[in-house]
């Protein structure tokens, strides 16, 4: 080893030290974060906001399976106890009644502030009567046995004509806590502190629930077979979607590692070249993952995935070094003649990639950064690195015979290069047959969660009723109270929908706490004691109800009239105030509040439901006082995920199509014009026939479909490279040259030919389109090279 | 907890203000299996009722009448005519309660504390022993052709609010249905003429 030697090594290993470093610090997660924009529109911002801290993201769903109801139910509410006690929990809801009584207590209390039924006219002498008589019918009836207990502190019916309010579809219970409608499972919600984006916060909010089922399943005695736990909602699926990843991305690098190794093996006979041949794979991989924590912060789990690809591209760089050098002493006569045009191949991918790294699309462009980093360090380390750790005497096979037998066989196919015409035409025809269906559409389309799991999660949702808010009203003001304010008068237009039968129904937080101004009106109208009291005698006449026993009744108004509005904080440890939450959230000094709507039946609103929901929030955000600075919004959160989707895949392609021009560019100025056109030819048909070969089998082409076509443009340009290296050097070592590149696309081949068979949706796109992608540029690099790239025979 | 746990959960809330009481042991015996049998031919009927309802809270008793409609094997309508109009349906286990244009609709599995009230009468009429065990412990006391059937609720909810639902009958035809609140309120119901279909 020379000194350069030892001074290359020295600053490789300080590098790889560093690189290292950044590794383990750096944040990784694997929720639909890393999918949303970095600059969002004001719709895509609330989106985001609502996907990563809204309280629907925080909502885990917890169903116990197996033994018998009452088992499940013991253990059910054993778990519920345990977990109320963990931090990591803001709430935990089992049906459980004991422990309620204080919300009741507080809608008692409260009924005056939160009773929508509360007006001056309520409280004359006729609206009294009216109102008692209409509690005397409920007494008479089956619900009587709820209003009874409560009659002569709330004879007008506040408390229950708020329960009627609140009223909607019911969970099912069995012995004391929520059941699934079938009564097969016991159910939970648990609400955890940590925002829904926090997957490290999401999976120990997982962790923990598991143990305290364990603890409490294990406290109670069993007759009857065991128990099962079962966890849904969008922190289980992004906790559930990183192991996922990360199992896949391990089991598949290390396959194909090994199939790789073994092909490797059998071409150098030699296992430290072989050792030698992954070092700037490795070193490609830890540069790529430093580069992205340094660049983004976080490393999203879909680029970790992307360090198997690299696997795939970045060997190519030694097997080029240690194939085309054969037996030769001294690496430095391969650092002369083909060391230029690997370092062209590698600047050519970093053109392509480059497009990536400006993508809105964060996810995109941190596999942009990803590779640039991975590339250039693979390219470097090969050229710098290994040459002086290769030991003198390291003699690898010599693979001039297969090189030559390649040679004799493009020579046969090479009348077929005529069809290749033909070949573009029925691809380009393909496309064109398939254009209306040949891009995916939807953001579901990049989830790696199994069919089987996303039906559980429909199933417990249904069960519990649990918020699944695509249609939304999102208001926005300055302060709860006006952005309440607002929320009412919106309530006010959506009722009218509702009743036109236009919308299915809506939810409110004005529901569980009414605006400040709402509030005060409603205690304005309670009149004073001595006043109430006359009145309440009038009203009693006729009615078998004497004033004497309705004492509690006007104490109870007597201590509301005086009261201070309700604010969020008294709501806060309620039933309530967990459904206000739910609805409210507070970011900087706005605050936002959310009206989910229902469609008439289970299904879409129509798009001229969607636009008399905007005319009428319209009208009602219209109709208020000027100076009541409020936004209102209507927003189908499935329609603007898809919407960025589309927005992101068209983005991708024009970036794509930016950096083939630019690789264009490039190979026009270190070449000429003709030989661009040349070494750019091959590539083009590749890509045309494996995006026709996907159409015609009926995948939608995605995002990580763009950035395969993009590593196969990377891959292949080397092969077109060496190729037209061939034809300008005659004198070249053609045969070991066509045996590197052999064997240099078989491991990319079986690189992301691993990957296609993942069951995470993305990696397979990536293998479907590269693994063909690079074999048939290899293919049609060489059938169009010149006659003197080829073996004269 | 979004609005519908909500409302569940606080209306068991309310009802915690209720005092408990013990139940009363069953006794099974085939006067019952001929009885219900008895009953069971029957698959539908109209009839007029009368009913008064006796609560400590009032000064006098609450008044009503209206008219009972019983298909079999589920069906149970009580139409309230007087004083003011109510109509209750216990259909497949729900039960929905219409006032004025409004109309509120119970699952009776999320209210075990309700079934005392419509669940004796519909089991009854149906002759359906096994729901009617399921729900109460049954006694039967008979002094043919009459009969009197003691319904204590098993459910521990539903037996802190109701003590006992007592159906007298004659043969096949159904003559009051008393319903003794655990807090000493009761109510008895009366059935009338039968009217036409």
């Amino acid at each position: 080893v020379t000194r350069a030697g030892w001074t290359g090594t020295l600053l490789f290993t300080a590098l790889a030290a560093l690189a290292a470093s950044l590794l383990v610090r750096a944040r990784y997660t694997a929720d639909l974060s890393a999918f949303l924009p970095r600059a969002p529109t004001a719709g895509q911002r609330l989106l985001t906001e609502e996907l990563r801290a809204g309280f629907a993201s925080r909502l885990i769903m917890v169903a116990i399976e197996g033994a018998d109801a009452s088992t499940r139910a013991r253990v059910a509410a054993a778990l519920a106890q345990r977990l109320r006690a963990t931090p990591a929990f803001a709430e935990v809801s089992d049906g459980d009644a004991a422990g309620l009584t204080r919300t009741a207590d507080f809608l008692l209390k409260h009924r005056y502030a939160l009773s929508d039924a509360v007006t001056p006219e309520r409280f004359t002498s006729d609206g009294l009567h009216r109102a008692i008589l209409d509690t005397l019918d409920l007494l008479a009836s089956p619900e009587g046995l709820f209003a009874k207990p409560l009659f002569t502190r709330d004879p007008t019916g506040e408390t229950v004509h708020i329960l009627e309010g609140m009223d909607a579809p019911r969970i099912a219970t069995s012995g004391g806590v929520w059941s699934s409608r079938d009564g097969r499972r016991s159910l939970l919600l648990a609400q955890t502190t940590a925002a829904g984006s926090d997957t490290d916060g999401q999976e120990a909010a997982c962790v923990a629930i598991q143990t305290a089922f364990a603890a409490a399943a294990a406290a109670v005695p069993r007759t009857s077979g065991g128990l099962t736990l079962r966890l849904s909602g969008p922190g289980v699926f992004a906790v559930t979607s990183r192991a996922l990843i990360r199992g896949q991305v391990i089991r598949l690098s290390t396959l194909s590692a090994i199939l790789i190794a073994a092909l490797l093996l059998a071409a150098y006979r030699s296992l430290p070249a072989l050792a030698l041949t992954f070092v700037p794979v490795a070193s490609g991989a830890l540069a790529g993952v430093a580069a992205v924590a340094l660049g983004f912060g976080v490393v999203h789990g879909i680029t970790l995935g992307f360090g198997v690809t690299l696997i795939g591209e970045a060997v190519d760089y030694a097997i080029y070094l240690f194939i085309q050098s054969g037996g030769r002493e001294s690496a430095a006569e391969w650092r002369r003649a083909l060391w230029p045009t690997v370092r062209l191949g590698m600047l050519t991918s970093v053109c392509g990639f480059a497009a990536l790294v400006p993508s809105g699309f964060q996810g995109l462009a941190q596999l942009g950064l990803y590779s640039i980093a991975g590339l250039v360090t693979a390219a470097l380390v090969t050229r710098f690195v290994l040459p002086e750790w290769r030991p003198r005497i390291l003699a690898t096979r010599d693979l001039t015979a297969l090189g030559a037998g390649l040679g004799r066989l493009l020579e046969r196919l090479r009348p077929a290069r005529s069809a290749l015409a033909l070949l573009a035409l029925l691809a380009g025809f393909i496309l064109f047959e398939h254009r209306s269906t040949l891009l995916s559409r939807e953001l579901t389309d990049l989830s790696p969660i199994p069919l089987a799991a996303q039906e559980l999660d429909a199933r417990l949702r249904a069960d519990l009723g649990a918020p699944d808010a695509r249609y939304l009203v999102a208001v926005s003001a300055p302060g709860s109270g006006a952005a309440l304010s607002a929320a009412e008068a919106v309530s006010a237009g959506l009722e009218t929908l509702t009743e036109a039968g236009v919308i299915g129904g809506f939810e409110s937080p004005t529901r569980y706490l009414p605006s400040p101004g709402t509030q005060r009106a409603r205690l304005l109208s309670l009149p004073p004691p001595d006043e109430l009291s006359a009145r309440l005698e009038r009203a009693l006449a006729g009615l078998p109800v004497s004033a004497a026993r309705l004492a509690p009744f006007l104490n109870d108004v007597e201590a509301a009239r005086t009261a201070e509005p309700l604010t969020p904080q008294d709501l806060a440890g309620t039933p309530l105030g967990s459904a206000l939450d739910a609805l409210v959230t507070q970011s900087g000094p706005a605050t936002t509040a959310f009206l989910p709507i229902s469609p008439p039946e289970a299904g879409e609103l129509s798009t001229a439901a969607i636009g008399e929901v905007r005319a009428a929030v319209a009208a009602a955000m219209r109709a208020r006082a000027p100076e009541a600075s409020a936004t209102a919004r209507v927003l189908d959160l499935k329609a603007e995920a898809d919407a960025l989707y589309a927005q992101y895949l068209t983005q991708a392609v024009s970036l794509s199509l930016a950096g083939l021009s630019a690789i264009l560019l490039l190979l026009i100025l270190m070449r000429s014009p003709a030989r661009a056109l040349r070494i750019v030819a091959p590539l083009a048909l590749a890509v045309l026939t494996v995006a026709a070969g996907l159409a015609a089998a009926g995948e939608r082409l995605g995002i990580l479909h763009i950035v395969g076509m993009l590593l196969i443009v990377a891959v292949g340009s080397n092969y077109a490279l060496f190729f037209d290296h061939l034809a300008e050097q005659p004198r070249g070592d053609v045969p070991r040259t066509l045996a590197s590149l052999a064997v240099a696309n078989l491991a990319t081949v079986i690189g992301f030919g691993v990957l296609a068979f993942s069951s995470v949706p993305v990696l397979a796109a990536l293998g479907r389109t590269t693994a063909p992608g690079a074999l048939l540029a290899l293919l049609f690099a060489a059938l169009l090279a010149p006659r003197a790239a080829r073996v004269p025979s | 907890v979004s609005a519908p746990q909500l409302r569940r959960v606080v209306a068991l809330a309310l009802l915690t203000l209720a005092t408990p009481l013990a139940a009363v042991p069953s006794v099974d015996s085939d006067p019952l299996d001929a009885l219900m049998r008895e009953l069971a031919v029957r698959r539908h009927g109209h009839a007029a009722f009368t009913e008064v309802q006796y609560l400590a809270v009032l000064e006098h008793p609450l008044e009503s009448s209206g008219e009972l409609l019983y298909e079999a094997p589920d069906h149970l309508e009580k139409r309230t005519l007087s004083p003011r109009p109510e109509t209750l349906v216990l259909a497949h286990g729900t039960l929905s309660a219409t006032r004025g244009t409004r109309t509120r609709t119970l699952d009776l599995a999320a209210y075990p504390q309700l079934a005392p009230l419509l669940e004796s009468l519909r089991a009854t009429l149906a002759g359906d022993r096994a729901a009617l065990e399921r729900v109460f412990s049954v006694r039967l006391d008979a002094d043919p052709p009459r009969w009197t059937l003691h319904l204590a609720p098993r459910d521990p909810a539903a037996a802190r609010l109701v003590k006992e639902v007592l159906i007298t009958g004659e043969q096949a035809d159904l003559r009051t249905v008393e319903l003794l609140q655990a807090d000493g309120d009761r109510s008895l119901l009366t059935i009338g003429r039968e009217l036409p279909p």
